[in-house]
């Protein structure tokens, strides 16, 4: 068999045009709905565009505005934006590694149980839960927190909590953190539970000497694969649920634009102002954060040196 | 470093993924306990608060359990009818197709594709996987506004496949799924050739029944993406026939404030949410399976 096996293997080595039949419906789809939209973003953001009339070019003036016109995208927008991803990515990030850290240590079935609790909160989204945060948030006496609160003595009056400017981005932090422990949580769960136990033995012999110094020389370079997947889905995660503000408050803009964050405000202009021109540029500007936000995450744990 | 002498007894102590219970996992329990229960205390609540009598809505103060369950709130979720006279169910039937069609059609694009860039040979290969690498940050709702711009241009306003169309290329579920084919020895694809099976046979009968784990992966990501969703009939969709059961549960937020509107709310809450979590449960062992297969080198 084996001259056969060569030459066939031989052919299959070369080029394979029925790979592009393969790949292409998932292009396709990947063409029309992430390819196109990102270069239209980029050639919109150069335009004045009504959506009336044709878009004309304005050169950077979109960006320019931005930078120098825009005192609440200054003064709020960016502050809220960096407070809230701050919290919840890195923040977020380093809770559901200690928590996949922590759960290794268990016996498995007491682990499944925890872990598929600490999970579950992932599988509700923003839009749906807003029934829920609704109620134990609500403005009145009947509202959940209010009502504990004020039988504990810490508050006479119910707060206003969903539209208060103090506390709207406060909560916005603690629930899209309740909801966070997703697919990267379980990518590096799953990376700390296939770690060779014989690393460790090894490494006690060259003298470790306790859990941390277990986690830092041994766990996580090991799984810097999976650290990565998950620090990618933690950015991704922050900047996709950033709609909360909105679906807490019913409004856009939020109360006094306390909850405002870029996705909101591109929203807002896009939507609401018919400023397609300027909400591309605002969405360029997002997409570039998240890009140097992932950046900074493959340079922490990627194996390519670039 | 040589520090023989005591490794022995403090490696067996410290163990990761041990098989029993050991008293020094107590103080991970301590951590652990509290958070897991702030962590399903909203999800009990929606249990509750969902087979609450309309009596024990209006307690004052609000109590979280329920005393005497019903299905009350379920009953009248489903007698309550939109804004312009639409069934509730309607919008249920709708979230059920589209979520079905997401799920047959992003299966099959990503595995193949997902075939084709792991163990076919041709040009464009590294440079599409490179992409997708860079893909997996890309966040939808950051380009809202050219995406509107493309459907409208496309003719796909109003149409009911646009619920379906933005969901068919999901970047994390393909960057999984050919990770998870990489593992699959070339080798057993060049004795099946040999045997003289084409390209899509070997998909076919190979690759496909050696990856239901990272299918399974796939359908979670993806029925969690599309069942949830209320952007797509918000943003693409003014035909209110044709709306979705997630954005319903919007609407009834706001339009049916009050006590009452609260129990049926945290119904439909719950009719979204248990589907996820029965799916994840039946899978959770080939998702932990091809999670380990996840990292990005």
């Amino acid at each position: 068999m084996s001259s056969v096996a060569l030459a066939k293997r031989k052919k299959v080595h070369d080029s394979q045009p029925i790979a592009y039949l393969f790949v292409f419906p998932y292009l396709l789809m990947f063409f029309i709905f992430i390819v196109v939209p990102v270069i239209a973003a980029i050639g919109l953001s150069f335009t004045y565009f009504d959506t009336v009339r044709a878009p004309f070019w304005v050169g950077f003036e979109n960006y320019v505005n931005i930078m120098t016109n825009d005192a609440i995208f200054m003064q709020k927008v960016i502050p809220n934006t960096l407070k809230y991803a701050i919290i919840v990515g890195p923040g977020g990030y380093i809770l559901s590694f200690l928590l996949a850290w922590m759960l290794a240590q268990l016996p498995p079935k007491l682990r499944t149980v925890l872990a598929l609790i600490i999970y579950s909160p992932s599988l509700t989204s923003g839009v749906t839960m807003g029934v829920v945060w609704k109620v134990l948030f609500a403005g009145d006496a009947t509202g959940y927190l209010n009502s504990i609160l004020m039988r504990i003595g810490i508050i006479v009056e119910p707060v206003i909590w969903l539209q208060s400017q103090d506390y709207l981005l406060t909560i916005m932090i603690i629930v899209t953190l309740w909801s966070s422990m997703g697919v990267g949580f379980l990518a590096m769960l799953a990376g700390i539970l296939n770690v060779n136990t014989e690393l460790y033995e090894a490494g006690y012999i060259d003298g470790i000497k306790n859990k941390f110094q277990e986690m830092f020389y041994i766990t996580i370079p090991t799984i810097k694969p999976q650290m990565l997947f998950g620090a990618v889905m933690a950015i991704v995660g922050t900047f996709a649920s950033s709609g909360i503000g909105v679906a807490l408050s019913g409004s856009n803009p939020t109360p006094q634009f306390s909850g405002q964050l870029i996705v909101n405000h591109i929203e807002w202009y896009g939507f609401n102002k018919f400023e397609m021109g300027y909400a591309a540029a605002l969405s360029v500007l997002l997409l570039l954060i998240i890009y140097l936000f992932s950046r900074f995450a493959f340079r922490l744990f990627g194996s390519k040196n670039e | 470093m040589i520090a023989v002498k005591k490794k022995k007894s403090r490696f067996q102590a410290t163990k990761i993924n041990p098989k029993h219970f050991h008293s020094s996992q107590i103080r991970y329990l301590i951590l652990l306990l509290p958070l897991c229960a702030f962590m399903i205390l909203p999800l009990i609540y929606i249990l509750n608060h969902a087979f609450k009598p309309l009596d024990e809505l209006f307690f004052y103060p609000p109590r979280f359990f329920v005393i005497n369950p019903t299905f009350e709130n379920f009953r009248r979720l489903f007698a309550l009818t939109g804004t312009s006279g639409i069934p509730m169910s309607r919008y249920l039937f709708n979230s059920i197709v589209v979520t079905f069609l997401v799920l047959v059609f992003s299966i099959l694009f990503s595995t193949m594709a997902g075939f084709a860039l792991s163990k076919l040979q041709f040009k464009a290969k590294r440079i599409i996987n490179e992409i997708n690498t860079v893909a997996l940050m890309f966040v939808g709702i950051a380009v809202v506004i050219p995406r509107y711009l493309v459907v409208e241009r496309l003719g796909f306003i109003d149409n009911f496949f646009v619920h379906v169309l933005p969901y068919l290329a999901i970047p994390v579920g393909l960057f999984l799924v050919k990770q998870f084919i990489d593992q699959i020895p070339n080798e057993l694809l060049d004795a099946a050739r040999v045997d003289g099976a084409s390209e899509w046979q070997v998909y076919r009968k190979i690759i496909m029944p050696l990856i239901k784990p990272a299918v399974a992966t796939i359908l979670i990501l993806s029925f969690q993406a599309v069942w949830n969703s209320a952007d797509t009939s918000q943003t693409y969709i003014n035909d209110d026939t044709l709306k979705t059961f997630a954005f319903y549960m919007g609407t009834l937020t706001n339009n049916t404030n009050g006590v009452a509107g609260q129990g049926m709310g945290a119904a439909a809450s719950l009719i979204m949410f248990l589907p996820n979590l029965i799916i994840f449960i039946v899978m959770q062992s080939k998702v932990m399976d091809t999670m380990a297969h996840s990292g990005i080198k």
